[in-house]
């Protein structure tokens, strides 16, 4: 089964979802008596790049090498490299894998 | 309450703006909402349940990691890294309390179930006491697009059939390359970002998807260790 269906997939989201609540319901309800500890907070700013890196590898390769995949991924940072905004990020990483594929060159 | 004190920069030219702001930002964010509601739905996930998620979790690049690593590990490891990627929002929330000051405890939880990177972004641009005011509308703003974006990109998606054509199985890892840009164009942000993804490869000969991406995590540790260079 899909393990993006199903209960599951319900308990995953939830578990998500209460974790991220209360991660934003921290100041709000204690209201300036909390402070994390520096080092803490420094791990927490930092972990997203980390883990979002860890995401680009393994979405890249999580079905082996890919021609066309590892093309559109390249030609994404390419477009970050350039600037470009978030959508057109995206759009030029899908429309190089289908335009590597429909030409049957990878 | 009787004597609210009316902020300074709360003119309506200074409204007009935030509205203005609230729904460029909103508009951004709907462009990630799409690509998000497409990627779960061409990963298997029912769009309802997509649409879902954006309501009660609101935090989309967590969301993305979500569906990215449930689909090829499970639904818990997947959970586990939205977790870690949304822990950043406790330093968000905590610096933006000061400012929030003492309020009914609904509109507690709503000030924080509205905290997201953008919203927070928007709040703090302004005087402190017109945060609150500039967090709900941002908030809002953001909620309400990314929410609708998700239903678009979601319902939309799954009537496109085979996605490889379209090159959506990119959508993954591009989505996540555009949300590293911010981070690359800080100091030491493109070392992490390259140790990160070199401790993901090197998992991924021995253990599966889910587990590679949490120790990729492990590329903080040395930055936690010289705490004198910046983010």
């Amino acid at each position: 089964m899909n393990p993006l269906t199903g209960p599951g997939a319900w308990a995953g989201i939830a578990l998500l979802a209460l974790a991220t609540l209360a991660f934003k319901l921290v100041g709000p309800l204690a209201a300036g008596r909390v402070t994390l500890p520096p080092r803490l907070a420094r791990a927490a700013q930092l972990l997203p790049t980390a883990l979002i890196a860890g995401l680009v590898a393994t979405q890249t390769f999580d079905a082996g090498v890919d021609d066309a995949k590892v093309a559109g991924v390249l030609a994404a940072v390419v477009a970050v490299a350039l600037r470009a905004p978030f959508a057109l990020v995206v759009l030029v990483g899908a429309v190089t894998a289908a335009g590597l594929r429909a030409a049957g060159v990878a | 309450m009787p004597s609210v004190p009316v902020p300074a920069d709360d003119a309506p030219s200074a409204d007009r703006r935030l509205v203005l702001d609230a729904v460029v930002v909103g508009a951004a964010v709907a462009a990630f909402g799409v690509a998000f509601g497409v990627a779960a739905a061409s990963a298997g996930m029912p769009p309802w349940l997509a649409v879902l998620s954006s309501v009660v979790v609101f935090a989309g690049a967590s969301q993305f990691a979500f569906v990215a690593v449930a689909a090829t590990a499970d639904p818990i490891t997947g959970a586990v890294s939205g977790i870690l990627l949304n822990l950043r929002i406790i330093g968000f929330s905590l610096a933006l309390a000061p400012r929030l000051g003492a309020t009914t405890l609904p509109g507690r939880l709503l000030d924080g179930y509205l905290i997201t990177d953008e919203s927070a972004a928007i709040a703090f641009e302004g005087p402190p006491a017109a945060t609150r005011h500039r967090l709900r509308v941002a908030g809002a703003s953001v909620g309400i697009f990314w929410v609708a974006a998700t239903a678009l990109g979601a319902y939309g998606g799954d009537l496109l059939g085979d996605v490889r054509a379209y090159g959506l199985d990119v959508a993954f890892p591009a989505a996540f390359v555009a949300l590293l840009a911010p981070a690359l164009r800080r100091p030491g942000g493109l070392r992490l970002a390259l140790t990160g993804g070199i401790i993901a490869l090197l998992a991924l000969q021995v253990v599966p998807t889910g587990p590679a991406v949490l120790l990729a995590g492990l590329a903080v540790l040395p930055a936690l260790r010289t705490p004198e260079e910046s983010a």
